[in-house]
């Protein structure tokens, strides 16, 4: 639905050139819901404004429902445009304007007729749970209010994408769950494809199928939400994984068990989740497993969890351990392989 | 008591009256066109500058330079200054007519300095989801860029139209009347220290009542 192609942007100011995006690809699938993960700075913002071209990319491609963006003239692009819906972290609502007029303003510039309108404002209003609040002003309403009433606005368009810029950032962790929830629904509803960015590993840990993850302009990590949260690659992607479970040790512990065992954190995902594995290798190999952390959630689909386990024995014999915890699809980080096993 | 006042009334009650009316009508006529020129003037430097949608630094440039030098200039010297250019465009440099051109003048730049700092209040990020909505630049110029700095355009207006009626007082010079005129003319050089009185109590009335008003109706613009 969404496809970036080698999307390079170049930031050009007197006296620095900054790289925003270098040589970025990134591919939506229709009807998913694609999280785009990264600390400030990272270029995200620069990345979900390239979809629909409120950044004009330096070089590459941008193609939304198979059409080439970058060489549309600025008619045929506010068109495209009309179909690309997007939401903000600063709501970015008229303050002038009652909640019924924030709606039916872009709607009445873009050409609906009168009677569509009323309808539609309705509809869109009724979905995001606020039509006791036609009459409201911005100002009398929360922030996760606002933020509905910019989804109504967005989807009253009937558009095919959606754009989420940071939109929950701003609200606390309560409203951000609703209006995670109220995303989630409309992605099933209407099957719009969402393209979300954030900083909160949370947001895509709760909706997203798939996602990104960001540093320095580049996108150095991504795949399905579960791949890369039991089996994080980069650093960065570790470290936001970690911001979800909180399995740190404490230093001083970990210098006290270092000497008897390794320290390592299992992933169980799925049916793995299920088995007895700790007691097993404890029985099999001459291997004594204990628990430092643990943490389970649930993921979009299915629940992760994690475990911090000092494992206490020989080198060969965590060495075997380690390799049959493996080889049940427990994925094993933060062992340092001390001897070769002989398969 | 009531004698002097109907005394005054009937000696004065015509002129002032009249001259009231002549006030109203170069305020009103100036402020007008003052608006039709200096709002998109206004718009304009707000567009045109760096970063913005139709960035343009010559334009900018030469409307930010042009609008200062203007600026620079007291109103009885640019009455007089541009006599020429008021003959070249309404024919004539006396009566009503004759000052509503250096009026204009005076007051659009200054209409468009206020306008400019009134735009650029509204908040960027409305009009970048107005852009991603694909609304065409110049209905959110007008639905958003103008809409949203309504209350602070009104206060702008404000202040111009009450530096308009000064400014009208000046326009005795050209002989086209008005309060401040008579006040000048009766009160200043025939001693008619009543007249003067009272007009000045009048433009007091009527700057007061303008003021109330632009703070009002903007109060009542803004939702926030």
């Amino acid at each position: 639905m969404i496809q970036l192609e080698n999307i390079t942007k170049v930031f050009q100011t007197k006296n620095n050139v900054t790289n925003a995006l270098d040589d970025v690809s990134l591919h939506v699938k229709k009807g998913s819901i694609y999280g785009v993960i990264g600390y400030s700075g990272a270029g995200k913002s620069t990345l979900v404004r390239m979809v629909n071209l409120l950044e004009k990319p330096t070089s590459g491609k941008v193609y939304v429902d198979g059409k080439e963006l970058t060489t549309l003239s600025t008619q045929k692009l506010n068109q495209v445009r009309r179909k690309i819906g997007m939401i903000f972290q600063s709501f970015n609502l008229l303050t002038t304007a009652t909640v019924y007029q924030n709606i039916a303003i872009p709607l009445k510039l873009t050409g609906v007729s009168q009677k569509e309108i009323h309808n539609r404002v309705l509809k869109y209003l009724k979905v995001v749970g606020l039509e006791d609040k036609h009459d409201a002003y911005p100002s009398q309403l929360s922030g996760g209010q606002k933020q509905r009433v910019a989804i109504a606005r967005a989807l009253s368009h009937e558009p095919e994408v959606l754009l989420c810029d940071e939109a929950t950032s701003a609200l606390d962790p309560e409203t951000t769950e609703s209006i995670l929830s109220l995303l989630e629904q409309i992605n099933r509803e209407f099957g719009i494809t969402i393209l979300l960015i954030t900083h909160e590993m949370h947001v895509v840990q709760k909706i997203c199928n798939e996602v990104a993850v960001m540093e320095n302009g580049r996108i150095i990590e991504k795949g399905d939400v579960l791949g890369i949260f039991s089996k994080p690659k980069s650093a960065t992607a570790k470290r936001f994984i970690k911001s979800i479970f909180h399995d740190e040790i404490p230093e001083q512990m970990v210098e006290d068990l270092k000497d008897k065992g390794q320290i390592v954190t299992l992933s169980f995902v799925g049916e793995s989740s299920g088995k007895p594995v700790l007691a097993r290798i404890s029985k099999q190999f001459d291997v004594f497993p204990s628990i430092l952390t643990g943490n389970i959630t649930q993921l979009k689909d299915q629940p992760l969890g994690r475990l911090v386990v000092h494992l206490e024995g020989k080198a060969y014999e965590t060495a075997k351990a380690v390799l049959f915890l493996q080889q049940e699809g427990i994925h094993v980080e933060g062992y340092v392989p001390e001897v070769k096993l002989s398969v | 008591m009531f004698e002097r006042i109907s005394e005054f009334t009937d000696q004065w009650g015509i002129d002032i009256w009249n001259a009231l009316l002549e006030t109203f009508q170069m305020v009103s006529i100036s402020l007008l066109l003052s608006v039709l020129i200096g709002l998109p003037l206004g718009v304009l430097l707000v567009l045109t500058r760096p970063g913005k949608a139709f960035e343009n630094k010559f334009l900018f440039n030469l409307l930010n330079t042009l609008i200062n030098i203007i600026r620079s200039i007291p109103f009885i010297i640019l009455l007089f200054f541009i006599l020429p250019f008021t003959k070249l465009i309404v024919g004539t440099t006396i009566g009503v007519k004759g000052v509503i051109v250096p009026l204009v003048v005076f007051t659009a730049p200054y209409i468009a300095r206020l306008m400019e700092s009134a735009l650029l209040e509204v908040d960027k990020g409305v009009i970048e989801a107005y852009e991603a909505m694909g609304i065409k630049t110049r209905h959110i110029i007008w639905h958003v860029l103008v809409r949203e700095s309504r209350p602070s355009i009104v206060l702008g207006l404000t202040i111009a139209t009450i530096g308009l009626i000064g400014a009208t007082a000046m326009a005795g010079l050209v002989g086209a009347g008005g309060l401040g005129d008579l006040a000048y003319r009766y009160g200043h050089l025939r001693y008619e220290v009543d007249v003067m009185y009272v007009t000045v109590f009048i433009l007091i009335i009527l700057v007061q009542g303008l003021q109330t008003f632009g703070n009002v109706l903007s109060a009542r613009l803004k939702k926030n």
